[in-house]
């Protein structure tokens, strides 16, 4: 087993551009639900609206890429109007209805064949990352981290991610420890008590499904950036999950839960992928793996992964039920 | 006793020289239950009247009516001469009216001082451009937090500041919830049992409490099943029963009426009345 490879490349997942487009999705995702209490299931639809709105408009109109940015916050702010409006306003349950259709009919939309020539179904879009690689001040050949490579393009994204990851955080932080971020609490914890208190409940859970699919559109943005093709299949109701996963890990309602919540995911499942990867190995010289093949084999490690880090999570959740940062104190009260 | 004179005729839907409220026609059926059907009602102002009536007489729906929680299917309340039927809730609160509720809504995962604060008006920090910049509400903050404080050593929940509120029993539930709406400043204080579960010393200095709200101007309108409480310090009260004001006046014009007597030997036979 070459450990340094599997704890470097592990360690470097955790804190990838791919990493930043999953802080990004997850912080939304705290936004509405951790701080709101909104149940949004449809996370998946605003980051593949902010994924789309980048790359449609440059690989299939040449926008310029400030345009294509403007696009992604004026279609998240479209998209978080359309499912509050007949929502917010309805038990807590029509939100999540909601959210889990429309991200889906997004997600068929884009993986359609008779929108390919918008879309670029099922096979994506791509070509849309020349302005990231234009501006890109490091060489191409990048940089070494411990025993993982990592590209120069790959390295321009990461440090520009954790330079978004830092002013999205320091600005959900800002917000949250002011009296409107304590509105937004109150309505999760009773909405009807803000109401007897003159707080416009409607107005908030707006402004939060907003603020919160817009980071969240921001994470697809990242995310396709990162792979240099749009492909439909990222953004299926799972990437959503994950955002749950992720925030619980971290500590629901805490600015930093989400990035040491996807750290802490990412790490996981990469660890025990290539973990099992290299465990399930056999070569020419060397036919017998590490594991017995009747346990798992190397055709079918990748579903395993899961698994394991599903086990590991559970874990680490009975251990800490409020996650990282959670504050212990609250577990004592119902949640709803 | 306490209460201050006042002269209006003891029936139901009588007159008050400086009204508050007025509520006319206001009905409200549950399927086929009509919960509420309040033909008029006056609700005088600075004054402390008191809502009575047997369970399920309608006392809370008719809260949840005037206070925009529920939409009436007939019939317009008037707050200091604003129409209130089919306005939202938070505009209702904004006016000046602020209600509890009789199932308590404390904030279970925030603490007691930030419960006390939310509950302040036209805080700047709440606007979400101007809540980005500390420096913007700070200042305002710190007034609030003052005046949060003195209210809770008033109710005697100064020591559980920073507690959460979820972790308070169920009478300091209550008293948070009636500070909390104290933070508001209404003009008009609608309280559900504000003293159901809380122990018989407090609430003589809740008493002392709502009493000191009339002194500062407010109007406090509220229900309450305990006969000696509301004897000592309600100016009116009105009673309810089956969702209609069967009785209005003092509480020895009540304590003698014979269609109240009727309507709680009919619900509960063991009520004290008192009295004349
Ligand atoms: N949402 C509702 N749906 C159906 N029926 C309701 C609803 N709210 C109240 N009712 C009915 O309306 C009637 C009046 O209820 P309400 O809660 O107003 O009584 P109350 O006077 O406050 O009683 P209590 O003193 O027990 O609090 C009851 O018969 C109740 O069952
Ligand atoms: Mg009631």
């Amino acid at each position: 087993m070459k450990w340094d490879l599997i704890l470097s490349n592990s360690f470097y997942t955790a804190i990838s551009a791919n990493a930043v487009a999953y802080i990004l999705v997850a912080s939304g995702l705290n936004v509405h639900f951790g701080y709101t209490g909104l149940l949004n299931f449809g996370q998946a639809g605003f980051a593949a609206i902010g994924a789309y709105s980048l790359s449609i408009p440059i690989s299939r109109y040449d926008w310029p890429w400030p345009l294509a940015m403007l696009l992604v916050v004026v279609a998240s702010v479209v998209l978080a109007l359309l499912l509050g409006i007949p929502t917010l306003r309805l038990r807590a349950d029509y939100l999540a209805i909601v959210t889990i259709a429309v991200a889906e009919i997004i997600r068929l939309f884009m993986n359609s064949v008779r929108f390919t020539w918008l879309t670029g179904g099922n096979d994506g879009l791509q070509g849309f990352t020349r302005f990231m690689e234009n501006i890109n001040p490091f060489p191409d050949d990048g940089i070494t981290l411990w025993a993982q490579k990592v590209d120069g393009y790959r390295l321009w994204l990461l440090v520009t991610g954790w330079i978004l990851v830092a002013l999205v955080s320091t600005g959900i932080w800002a917000l949250m420890r002011s009296p409107w971020g304590r509105v937004l609490k109150s309505i999760r914890e009773d909405e009807d008590a803000a109401r007897s208190l003159g707080k416009n409940v409607f107005a908030y859970k707006m402004q939060s499904l907003i603020i919160g699919g817009f980071v969240g559109a921001l994470g697809g943005m990242w995310l396709v950036l990162d792979k240099q093709s749009s492909q439909p299949q990222d953004f299926s109701t799972t990437f959503t999950f994950f955002a749950y996963t992720i925030i619980i890990l971290g500590g629901i309602a805490r600015a930093k839960g989400p990035v040491i919540g996807t750290m802490i995911f990412l790490f996981v499942i990469q660890f025990v992928d290539i973990t099992l990867q290299q465990a399930t190995r056999t070569t020419p010289t060397d036919p017998t793996p590490l594991l017995p093949e009747w346990i798992v084999d190397e055709n079918n490690f990748s579903q395993v992964r899961f698994i394991v880090a599903g086990l590991a999570l559970a874990v680490l959740v009975i251990v800490r039920p409020q996650g990282i940062f959670g504050d212990k104190r609250e577990q004592a009260f119902d949640v709803r | 006793m306490s209460a201050s004179a006042v002269s209006y005729q003891p029936v139901p839907g009588s007159k008050k020289d400086d009204a508050i409220l007025v509520v006319d026609g206001i009905r409200r059926a549950f399927g086929g239950l009509v919960a509420v059907n309040v033909d008029h009602v006056e609700v005088p102002r600075n004054k402390i009247t008191a809502l009575i009536g047997p369970n399920g007489a309608g006392k809370t729906t008719f809260f949840n009516l005037l206070t925009g929680f529920d939409a009436p299917d007939s019939g317009t309340s008037m707050f200091n001469g604003r129409r209130l039927d089919g306005m939202a809730a938070h505009k209702v609160a904004r006016l000046g009216m602020v209600r509890t509720f009789q199932l308590t809504k404390a904030l279970s995962r925030m603490s007691v001082i930030e419960n006390m604060r939310l509950g302040a008006a036209h805080q700047k920090g709440e606007n979400i451009f101007r809540g980005l910049f500390a420096p913007m509400w700070r200042a305002q903050e710190a007034e609030i937090t003052a005046r949060a404080e003195e209210l809770l050593a008033r109710f005697n929940l100064a020591h559980m500041r920073d507690e959460l509120a979820g972790g308070l029993s169920g009478g300091q539930r209550k008293l948070l919830e009636m500070a909390r709406a104290l933070m508001v400043e209404p003009e008009m204080v609608m309280l559900d049992e504000p003293m159901a579960g809380v122990n018989p010393a407090l609430k003589q200095s809740l008493l002392e409490h709502i009493k000191g709200l009339r002194n500062e101007g407010r109007t406090v309108l509220f229900v309450e099943h305990d006969m000696d409480m509301v004897r000592e310090i309600s100016d009116w009260i009105i009673v309810m029963a089956e969702g209609v004001v069967i009785a209005e006046g003092t509480s020895d014009d009540i304590g003698s009426n014979q269609a109240v007597i009727d309507a709680y030997l009919g619900a509960h036979h063991d009520s004290d009345l008192g009295g004349s």
